[in-house]
């Protein structure tokens, strides 16, 4: 299948390896894929930062980019979650009906990268091999907003040699948030620090994600404790193989 | 009219008084094992109902038809109230509410108020009311005769003090009551408790209640508690005067249905609760003989008004969406600066007493979800998060630097040249600060991610570059 990727604004600029799995996940599975080169960002930052008009002028940017795209794939829950849940209302607030329309053709389409494999693509074993204990961190817009479930954890029993061990408090939030890791630093610290105790009692080399946002955040802190903890997002394990190690 | 809920409009910002709140280890030690608890049993009191999910849309619609036709209901329930002996008040804001109280109050030449616990008389403030006009007010709700002995704040709607622990209120208890000696179980406090209230029960000639329910076809209140010491104040007292939120209107007895099974699972996780006391006007001979309800705005016309945001006012106060909030478990909820405390504070209060006192508390959450999944009447607060954050910009409530920033950014994500110039320029801007792959300090309001976590540096290479190159390739 031919599989247009938005690799969203901080995937592109920080974690480059993460695109970089994706399409080496997808193509090894035999599908196509296409990156817009015209692309930017979802407008989940201003959106949730209280900046209605400039997310939509990027929601407007993302329809005309992705307008002709079959399968759109988006390697984060929350950028999925920003176009599914407030796309429509953001486009319903203005007067716009062929504004609406163009966002009800385009949301169907648009996949989490998980969701894309399970569901779409019928993808579990995706061929990976990765020899290290892996502990997943449920993102919450994975969790409550997509709601992708068993998704991850599905696709990371496919992989040969990882050894899955599950994260304590799972359900809990890791304090990103967004612009409030900035603007509340305290409390999202005090969060990211009983998140940290969680994942470094599981004693797992890696933890990984659906959501690179999430992961800064834990990486972050991992980085600053010296902690040893590799973060890696969960297309890098799966485009992990025998000849090539993530 | 003059809006006011508590002194929140005086209160620091949501992010100064949670650096302090983190610093206050007792409280935090305190505010995880009573949310862990209260979490863990009301899982356990929703698991084991069939219809959960339908409790809660029904639950949602009623208060929204409620709120489509609240007046109706409002002039409803005054009719059906004075038919049965009570006289219904209607009060703009908390001083008309007050001035109201106090003036039934002095004319019955009382000096002293036994009261139900009611979040939405300290919405009002009414205690300091009271006693300006040199009455005294006496909590009798356990919780609320802590927080009040203590001089202190509520800091969660449901169980008020929870952040104090047993060692705390014995050593309180003690020196308020005189006390020479208490021991140090849950008993022995209850037991102080109990004789010092009792007395001031049998004394007392004017009760105060609040309600969680009130009903337009009888003109009946509602109140739910725990411990009897609330029916004890709506039964003993020759006068009782009732402080009721408009929004607390149900239209029918048989609405109580559905509303008392999802507030006593949601609020504590019991099955019902102990306590649920219901009357309708004055009955010769027993009980109050003189019963005034004081229906109170307060800003809630105005929340009615805002389409985006009026489900707030189908909020029930069970607290559910605090004991869940991954915010609240690390603050308490002295952070929030209001009464209402946690997510439903954080909407809550902004909206009452206007923006411009707490414009942060809508930035106080991290769009986690966990509130809207717990809610009893699903309201959708991140929603209305990302309403009041909207509201805030546009009355150019964000600061100055903030705005810059994502003006800039908004510029560098209008098209995919201009973010990969805006890429380019990061990465040279970035070479000062990166140690070993990674930066640890940053200036300005970066500065507060560096303050805890580090940063990994912007690779030489993004993402569009790499494809740009390998398409490149592919095409020669």
């Amino acid at each position: 299948m031919k599989v247009s990727l938005f690799i969203t604004c901080y995937n592109d600029t920080l974690f480059p390896a993460t695109g970089k799995a994706v399409v080496s996940v997808l193509e090894r599975l035999g599908h196509t894929v296409d990156f817009p080169q015209a692309q930017t960002c979802c407008g989940q930052m201003h959106y949730n930062t209280g900046y209605q008009d400039d997310a939509r002028r990027m929601m407007r940017h993302f329809i005309e980019v992705f307008r002709d795209a079959e399968l759109i794939c988006v390697p984060s829950a929350s950028c999925v979650s920003m176009i599914r849940e407030h796309y429509p209302q953001l486009a319903a607030e203005t007067a716009d009906s062929s504004l609406v329309r163009d966002v009800e053709a385009l949301v169907p389409r648009v996949y989490e990268f998980c969701e894309l494999l399970v569901d779409k693509l019928r993808t579990v074993d995706t061929g990976a091999t990765f020899p290290h204990t892996v502990t997943l961190h449920t993102t919450c817009h994975s969790l409550r907003g997509t709601k992708i479930g068993e998704r991850p954890v599905q696709l990371l029993r496919a992989v040969r040699g990882l050894t899955y061990i599950e994260l304590p408090q799972a359900d809990q939030c890791c304090g990103f948030g967004g612009t409030f890791s900035i603007k509340n630093a305290d409390v999202s610290a005090a969060m990211l620090s009983d998140k940290i105790r969680a994942i470094l009692d599981t004693q797992a080399e890696i933890c990984t994600a659906v959501d690179n946002s999430c992961l800064m955040h834990i990486g972050g802190a991992l980085s600053r404790q010296r902690a040893g903890v590799r973060c890696l997002h969960l297309a890098e394990i799966l485009a992990s193989t025998a000849a090539e190690a993530a | 009219m003059s809006v006011k809920v508590g002194q929140a409009a005086a209160a620091p910002a949501f992010d100064k008084a949670a650096r302090s709140a983190l610093g206050n280890t007792q409280l935090r030690h305190n505010v995880r094992n009573a949310t862990d608890v209260i979490r863990a049993r009301r899982a356990h009191a929703v698991a084991e109902t069939l219809d959960w999910q339908q409790l809660r849309d029904s639950a949602r619609a009623i208060k929204d038809h409620v709120l489509r036709h609240l007046a109706g209901y409002l002039e409803q329930f005054e009719t059906a109230c004075a038919a049965a002996g009570g006289k219904v008040h209607w009060a703009r804001d908390a001083d008309e509410a007050n001035g109201i109280i106090v003036d039934i109050v002095r004319s019955h030449n009382a000096r002293e108020v036994i009261k139900v616990k009611t979040m939405t008389s300290d919405e009002t403030a009414l205690n300091a009311a009271l006693e300006a006009a040199g009455i005294t007010p006496i909590e009798t709700d356990l919780a609320d005769l802590i927080i009040q002995l203590g001089a202190d704040k509520p800091s969660h709607i449901v169980v008020p003090a929870l952040h104090r622990n047993k060692s705390e209120i014995r050593r309180l208890f003690m020196e308020k009551m005189h006390l020479q000696d208490l021991g140090e179980r849950a008993e022995d406090l209850t037991a102080a408790a109990r004789r010092y209230l009792r007395e001031r029960f049998l004394r007392a000639s004017v009760g105060f209640s609040g309600a969680n329910f009130a009903i337009a076809e009888s003109g009946s209140l509602c109140v739910v508690e725990s411990e009897g010491n609330g029916r004890m104040c709506v039964t003993l007292p020759k006068v009782l005067i009732s402080l009721v939120g408009v929004e607390k209107i149900v239209p029918t007895f048989g609405d109580l249905e559905v509303f008392l099974q999802l507030l006593a699972r949601s609020a504590t996780g019991e099955r019902m609760n102990p306590y649920n006391s219901i009357w309708t006007g004055v009955t010769p001979g027993d009980g109050p003989q003189e019963f005034h309800v004081v229906l109170l705005d307060n800003g809630r016309t105005g929340v009615l008004a805002d389409a985006e945001s009026r489900a707030t006012l189908a909020c029930i106060r069970c607290g559910a969406c605090l004991n869940i909030c991954p915010v609240y478990r690390q603050t308490g909820g002295h952070a929030y600066g209001s009464i209402y405390a946690g997510p439903i504070g954080a909407i809550l209060t902004p909206q009452l007493q206007g923006m411009k006192h707490s414009r942060s508390l809508p930035y106080a959450s991290t769009l986690c979800g966990a509130c809207l999944d717990v809610c009893p009447v699903k309201i959708d607060i991140p929603s209305i998060l990302l309403h009041l954050r909207h509201k805030v910009v546009k009355a150019h409530g964000a600061p100055l630097s903030e705005r810059l920033a994502m003006k800039a950014a908004a510029r560098a994500f209008s098209k995919g040249k201009k973010l990969e110039s805006a890429q380019k320029l990061v990465r040279i801007a970035q070479k000062p600060y990166v140690h070993d792959g990674v930066i640890s300090r940053l200036p300005g309001m970066l500065g507060s991610w560096t303050r805890f976590r580090d940063l990994p540096q912007v690779p030489a290479e993004s993402f569009r570059q790499w494809w740009a190159k390998r398409q490149s390739k592919e095409t020669l």
